[in-house]
Formats: C-alpha cells, structure tokens, sequence
C-alpha cells in the first residue's frame, strides 16, 4: 500500500547511479542530495541524461547501478505506484477522456479515498492553482498553460512527499512560460514540497531554484546556489552553459596575475596566488566597466536588445570579447574602435 | 520499461487458436499429397495438359485482372488523394461500400446485370444498338468483369496511400521549373508512388490467384480457376489427394510472390 | 484541361463500382414473378417471401450469431496479440507476426478444406461453434492490423502517469489504456463481425445443413434467379453501410490505414 498522506516533505538521495542504453551512457556516476523542502534543478543540455535521472528516481528506469533513497529508505526496485512521488511530464500527459475533475481525482481514487474526501481535496487543489470553476471541462478544451496547471494539481492533490517536473513549460510562449515560472515557485514555497525541475533553459533554473545541479553527459558538473553557479562556475562547461561568458584559459605567472594564451596579462584577484597553476578565466559581459584591465579593439557586430546593448569586439591582442552595456545613447556601428576595462575583481577563476 | 504489457504471455490464446484451427489443418491437408510416399498427385496436376491448362488460365486471369484494375485504379486512386476533403469522403464511400459489401451480393448483381436476358443485353437490344444478346455471362468476360469489380478496391487503397504521401512542395517546384502536368505526372508521380503500384498489384494478383465464387457464379463451369477446381476435387470427386497437391501448388506460387515482392520493395527503399 | 479528363474517367469508373449495388435495388422491388428488368411495378413481396420463409430467416438469424460470436472471440483473442505483438520484446516476435497475418495471405480455399478435412474427423461440420472458431481464424488479422495501428499511436507517458499516481497496471489497463483505444476496438469488432456475416466459401464446406446467410443465398443462385436474393442483397448492403457508419462514428477512422 501506498505511504498514506505524508504530510511531511521527503529528502532524497541518489548515490552511485549508472544507466547506460546499448552503447550510450546516460548516467556515468551520479550522486545528489536534496532537502526536504528544497526545489533542486537539474541543468543541461539535451542528451545529459537529466530525464534519464529523472526517470529514475520516478521509477520508469532501473538503474544498472547506483542507489536511490527517500528519507533514507532504498526505494531503488519499488515500483512507481508506491513511490508517492507526484510527476509533471513535458507534454502533460492529462487524461483526454476524463475531465478535469476526474483526471485530478484519479490519484486519490487509486488510494481507495471516500468520495467527500476526494471531491474537497480535489476543489482545494484547483483553487491552489486557479482553476476552480473548469473542472467539468476536458483537457483538449483547455489552452496550454491551463492545462499545464491541471497537470500540477493532479500531481500534488495526493500530498506526495516529492514532486517531480519534467520540462514543463517547453510548448509555452514566453509571457506565459514566466508565469509559470513564478506560479510554480509560489506554490512550491507555500506546500514546502520537495521538488525536482528539470530544464535545459538557464534563464528558466536560475528563476526558480534554490539550488542548480549542472548535468552534462552522464554527470553532474556542479551542485550550488544560483549565485555560485553564475557567479562561481566550476568548469569550462558550467561557465560556458550558463548565462553567457568570455572564457579563456591561461598560467599563474606571478601572485595576481594570469597570463593568457596568446600573451595577454590579465590582473586578476590577489588570492591566485599558486605560480604556474593553469587555470580557466570568465568575464562576463555584463561585467566590464571601470577597471585596470583595459582591451582596445574594434567593434565587429553591435546588436540592440532594448534594455542593452551586445557587442562583439576584436580586440588589437587577439581576443574576442562579448560585452554588454546599458543602452545609452547610440549603438556603435561596426568598424568603431574602442575601450573597454573589466576590475580585477569582477573575473572569477576555475 | 514498467509499463511493459508486453512478454508472449496475452499472445498464448490467440496462438493456440490459429495453431490448431489453422497451422495444423492446413499442414494435414497439405500432407496428403503426397499420399504413400509418391510425388504422384504433383505429376497429375502439372504434367498433364489438362490441369497444367487450368494452372495458365488461372495465371493469365490473374494477370488481365491486374492489369485492368491498375488501369482503372490508379486514375481513381490518384483523384481521392489530390480532391478536396469533402469530395474524398464521397469518393471513398463509394469505394468502401462495395468493398466490405459481401463478394456474393456482388456477384449476383454481376449476373442480374450480365446474363442475356439481363439489364445490359436487354437495354442494348431494346435500343436497337444490337439485335442478338451478347454473351457476357458464363463466360471468360463475365468472370474478368467480376473479380475487376471485386478487386478495383484493394489497388485504389494503397496507390491512394502512395499519392498522398508525395510531397505537395516537390509538385510546387516543379510546376515552378515549367513542367507541365503531363511531365508532372510522368516524372514526379509516377515514380514515387510506384511503391504503391506495386503494393496494389501484388495484392490484387494474389487474391486473384485464390479466387473461388465469381469464377464459380460468373463462369458457368466454363471459366476453371484453380480454387474452383480444388473444391470440385473435394466435394465432387472426393480426391483428397490431388486436392492437397493442386493446394500446395497454389500456395507455394502465393507464396514465392510475396517472398519475390518483399524482396523487390525493399531493394527499391534502399534506392 | 487533364484534370478534367480525370474527372470524366473517374466518375465512369466510380458508376462501374456502384452499378452492381443500385441495380439489386430495382430488382427487389419488382412485381413481376421473375427475373425481369426493367420490372413492371413495384411491389414489396420478394422481401415478404424473405420474411416468411423459415429458411431464409433461420439462416439470417445464424449468420447474425456466428457473426456476433466471432467478433467477440476475434477480440478476446486479438487484442491481447496485438499487445505482444507490438509491445512484446521476446525472441521470435518477428515469427508471431507472420502467423497472426497468415489467415490473409493463405487463399481462402485452402484454409476451407483443410479445416472441413479436420473438422469432419471431429464431427464438427455442421456446428455452428466450429463455423465460429474458422471465422475467428479469418478474422484475427483484422482486429491485430487495427489494434496495433491504435496502439502505435497510443501515448505511453498517459500510461505512466497513471502508475506515477498510484494506479497498478492492471487498473492502468482498465481505466486508462482500455477506454483510450475503445475507438480501435470498435472498429476491430465491427470489422470482425462483418468479415464472418458475408464469408461464403469456409461456410460452403463447414455449414452442413444449417446454412449460414450468404450459404443460403450461394444454393439460391446456383438453383434459380430468384429475385427474392435481390431483396436479402438490399438488406445486406444496408447492413453493410450501416457497420461503416457505425465505424465512421465511434471507430478508428478507416482512412488512416490505406490498406
């Protein structure tokens, strides 16, 4: 029998997981711990096997190896129905010959529920997510981000102890995705409920998450906070993935100071302090201002984006530099030559 | 994959169903022929003149049914894939309704409509185009009107599948690059949907092959198909044995089409 | 200027088609005693010799349980085929489905004898569960070929997310999976129905004395014109276009499979 009514959110941990398909490996590896009541998402590219770990934790996928625990009981072979987890798939997966109603009642139905219970629980979760009123309607008569709503109720209306989102929001237009976003959020907060998102859209992790696991190719490349993540970024692949960057690689050539490839001398935060060490740099483009770091060069694209400015600059030692600036004034045009100077401290080293 | 309803486990009924009341009859029958040991049943029914004859007529009906009901099939098939969607609903009742209606009903009409005092010869003679009927019943045409009647729906499907499977943008450029329909037609259509073709052809020769009632009713004893000639061997005659030869005959002919089609569409994929 | 040339054809084929169905028409309503066209006057008594007849009705009454038994034994046993069939991962699949779409492809004649040769051993000519477990084998390609064509396109995530709610796979089955694909199952049983009420040529060697519909109407035509067979050709037809609009309705569309 299902675990009835957990009122209290679980913490899970996934330890050592490895799937591969045939030749392909899915998950190389994978260990992640998540608190009760936090919303974790999950990062990457399509192919890192961010479904595949979700799937697994769901219980649509058996691990080759590997553990996953709830509340620190393996519930690695228990089947699906019993795990009390509440799932939102990418395309809804709402039943399209029940109605809302009944597509939200049927978790409650399979636990065998009175009906007074069922249909209070059920109006109270259309009420949560601002549906009361459509529950004789049909999926197909609803528009997507309503039915993207009833998908959320059906999968919380049952008081799971871990909610699971599966890139929701793809097939919605943007004013509506961000909606979304915040109404998930909103209500994540309110329930306490442990949640799991999965994304490939960056914008979308950094909106909602308490923390970020970057996934890429079959591993996690980085578990922290939204700021550590953009701000801090572990790797090549993390620096890169997230937000937009100017990334070189470069050696310690004395306390401070990174020299890059191709001869740039780059003053960096005094804490760099190993010689010879090689290390990757990021400036982010939003970054460069006032500095002692100053690169001249020419103006190849400049691209207008209402709130700022993008430019793309060649600058006289080669590098390649993308940089964004509020947009005052006018846009430089191509061919333009230009300053432009980052702080020591705004660059960050992995 | 937990949702997996999948094992041989469900198929078991449904197996054992078409093992013994099917398999195993037809494997049984087959086993007669070679009654004793001897090959002698397979001498009779392809060395003699006489059966080795019914084996051509039932070959080259085959082959003038196909042939016609391409003729007729491709035109019709073609017009359902490229007409507007309430004209194709139209279209296809009138191509439905006939097939799923039962080959007997058919065929009686054939031979209400056929015989010499029937709808034609007497339209005809009362018209003054003819002054004596025509023969069209109990005959060779008769037997061919019938089966092209009966079998035009099987070659209309799949061209009809092949048609509307062709790309409209391909059309559009090439009507683009000056071609005109003719050439459209001949370069563009015809090669593409020639998958289709051959899907209908193959279908329609095989049943064609098997073929029992409207060569039975529309033949007058005249027109011997193989599938009539087997079942005058068992009710008549009593001739179990040659019965199973001229049957295994048939099916490995039926077969070795099949096997030469399949083989003869999937090289063409790979093209 | 070819369009309208194909125009033009298409309908002369499309008469051609037709003619055989609307002339039975005419015929049935004749007044005269015998076959005669164009007929003299309208009357409705080949269709009250068809009522009255014990013969005919009894034969009616036959084909219409054979039929009805033969769909629901095509489905029991169909559906679950088709299943493995097209969710199974076990060796020899491949085998399966040759056999399952067999009863296609073996000319009817030979599938005829060979169960009339086994069923005479078994003393079942004449019955009319044997007549029904013949019919089946005709009809399970049917129900497959419809069934795993709504199972292709069946969502399976609707399938998972019903186990992610708690539903074991047997009530995914029955609540979810089951309904979903209703209109497939429909379509298999009214097709499997069909295919038994018009089968001529396994019911010339299986029904012995106790003769199906279409059994009746073959001994008719080989011993008269009786323009009584006219009326019971209308009726069928109406049957017939009766089962497509059934389909058309509440089952799979027909068109989706060009087959």
């Amino acid at each position: 029998m299902p675990a009835k009514e957990a009122k209290h959110s679980a913490n899970l941990s996934v330890e050592g997981l490895q799937k591969r398909f045939g030749d392909v490996v899915a998950l190389d590896g994978v260990s992640l711990d998540i608190a009760s009541g936090e919303l974790l998402t999950i990062l990457g590219p399509s192919g890192s096997g961010k479904t595949t770990l979700l799937k697994i934790v769901a219980g649509f996928e058996k691990p080759d190896a590997g553990v996953v625990r709830i509340d620190g009981t393996d519930i690695t072979a228990l089947p699906p129905a019993r795990r009390d987890i509440g799932m939102v798939f990418q395309n809804y997966a709402l039943f399209p010959h029940l109605t809302v109603r009944a597509n939200v009642a049927f978790p409650l139905e399979m636990r065998n529920i009175g009906k007074a219970e069922i249909d209070r629980r059920v109006g109270e979760a259309l009420q949560l997510v601002e549906l009361a009123g459509y529950d004789q309607r049909l999926p197909r008569q609803l528009s997507g981000g309503q039915q993207q709503r009833v998908a959320l109720a059906r999968a919380i209306v049952f008081n799971p102890r871990l909610l699971l989102l599966d890139e929701p929001f793809g097939a919605l237009d943007r004013k509506l995705r961000e909606t979304m976003q915040l109404e998930v959020r909103r209500l994540q907060r309110r329930l306490g409920l442990t949640t799991i998102f999965i994304t490939h859209d960056q914008e979308e992790a950094l909106v909602l998450s308490d923390r970020v696991a970057v996934m890429n190719r079959g591993c996690i490349q980085q578990v922290a906070t939204t700021t550590e993540i953009y701000e801090r970024p572990a790797n090549d692949f993390v620096a890169d993935f997230v937000g937009e960057s100017n990334i070189f690689h470069g050696t310690v050539t004395e306390p401070g100071v990174v020299s890059l490839e191709g001869g740039r001398r780059l003053l960096v935060n005094s804490s760099v302090r190993t010689v010879g060490q090689r290390l990757g740099v990021l400036i982010r483009p939003e970054r460069f201002g006032r500095g002692t770091n100053v690169f001249a060069g020419e103006v190849k694209e400049a691209v207008y984006l209402g709130v700022s400015f993008k430019l793309r600059i060649a600058c006289d030692d080669g590098l390649e530099l993308i940089v964004r600036q509020p947009a005052r004034g006018a846009l430089p045009a191509p061919g333009t030559r230009m300053n432009v100077a980052v702080d020591p401290g705004e660059i960050h080293v992995f | 994959m937990s949702s997996r309803l999948g094992g041989v486990l469900p198929a078991l009924p449904a197996l054992l169903l078409l093992f013994f009341f099917f398999l195993f009859p037809v494997v049984r029958m087959l086993g007669y022929s070679v009654e004793g040991g001897s090959f002698e049943w397979y001498a009779k029914a392809l060395g003699q003149g006489l059966y080795l004859q019914v084996f051509w007529n039932t070959f080259e009906i085959a082959l003038i049914v196909t042939a016609i009901c391409l003729l007729l099939g491709y035109p019709l098939g073609f017009l359902l894939a490229t007409t507007t969607p309430g004209w194709a609903t139209l279209g296809f009742i009138f191509v439905l309704l006939p097939l799923w209606t039962s080959v007997l009903v058919r065929t009686y009409a054939w031979m209400v409509l056929l015989g010499r005092n029937g709808v034609f010869n007497r339209l005809l003679v009362q018209g003054g185009v003819i002054s004596d009927p025509l023969p069209l019943l109990n005959n060779f045409t008769g037997v061919l009107i019938g089966m092209v009647h009966v079998l035009l729906p099987y070659m209309v499907l799949p061209i009809y599948g092949a048609v509307r499977r062709v790309d409209p943008a391909l059309i559009s450029a090439a009507q683009g690059l000056g071609a005109s329909n003719a050439r459209i037609f001949r370069r563009v259509y015809l090669p593409l949907t020639l998958p289709g073709i051959f899907a209908g052809a193959v279908i329609v020769f095989v049943l064609s092959l098997g073929f029992y009632i409207t060569p039975a009713l529309l033949g007058g004893g005249r027109v011997m198909m193989l599938a009539v000639m087997i079942e005058q061997e068992v009710h008549q005659t009593l001739n179990w044995p040659f019965a199973a030869a001229l049957s295994a005959s048939l099916l490995v002919v039926t077969l070795a089409v099949y096997a030469a089609a399949q083989r003869f569409m999937r090289a063409g994929a790979g093209s | 200027m070819s369009r309208r040339v194909l125009v033009v054809a298409c309908t002369a084929i499309y008469t051609f088609l037709m003619l055989p169905l609307l002339v039975v028409f005419p015929i049935s309503f004749s007044s005269a005693a015998y076959m005669q066209f164009p007929p003299p006057g309208l009357s409705w008594q080949w269709y009250e010799r068809y009522l009255d007849d014990p013969q005919w009705i009894d034969a009616t009454v036959r084909s219409l349980y054979v039929g009805v038994a033969t769909a629901i034994l095509a489905v029991v046993l169909g559906v679950p085929l088709a299943f493995s069939l097209v969710r199974g991962r076990f060796p020899g699949r491949w085998l399966l489905d040759r056999i399952a779409l067999a009863p296609l492809i073996v000319p009817t004649i030979i599938l005829s004898i060979s169960v009339y040769g086994l069923f005479a051993k078994l003393k079942l000519i004449g019955e009319w569960y044997g007549l029904v477990i013949a019919h089946t084998v005709l009809a399970l390609p049917f129900v497959v070929l419809v069934m795993a064509a709504g199972l292709r396109d069946f969502d399976r995530a609707l399938e998972q997310a019903a186990e992610g709610l708690g539903a074991s796979r047997l009530r995914t089955l029955l609540k979810i999976t089951l309904p979903l694909l209703r209109p497939s199952l429909v379509s298999a049983g009214l097709l499997a129905f069909i295919s038994s009420f018009d089968e001529l040529v396994v019911a010339l060697f299986l029904a012995g004395p106790n003769m199906t519909l279409p059994k009746k109407m073959f001994d008719n035509i080989m011993m008269e014109i009786d323009p009584t067979i006219a009326a019971v050709s209308v009726m069928q037809i109406l049957l017939v276009s009766v089962v497509l609009v059934l389909i058309d309705r509440f089952g799979r569309g027909l068109r989706g499979s060009a087959r």
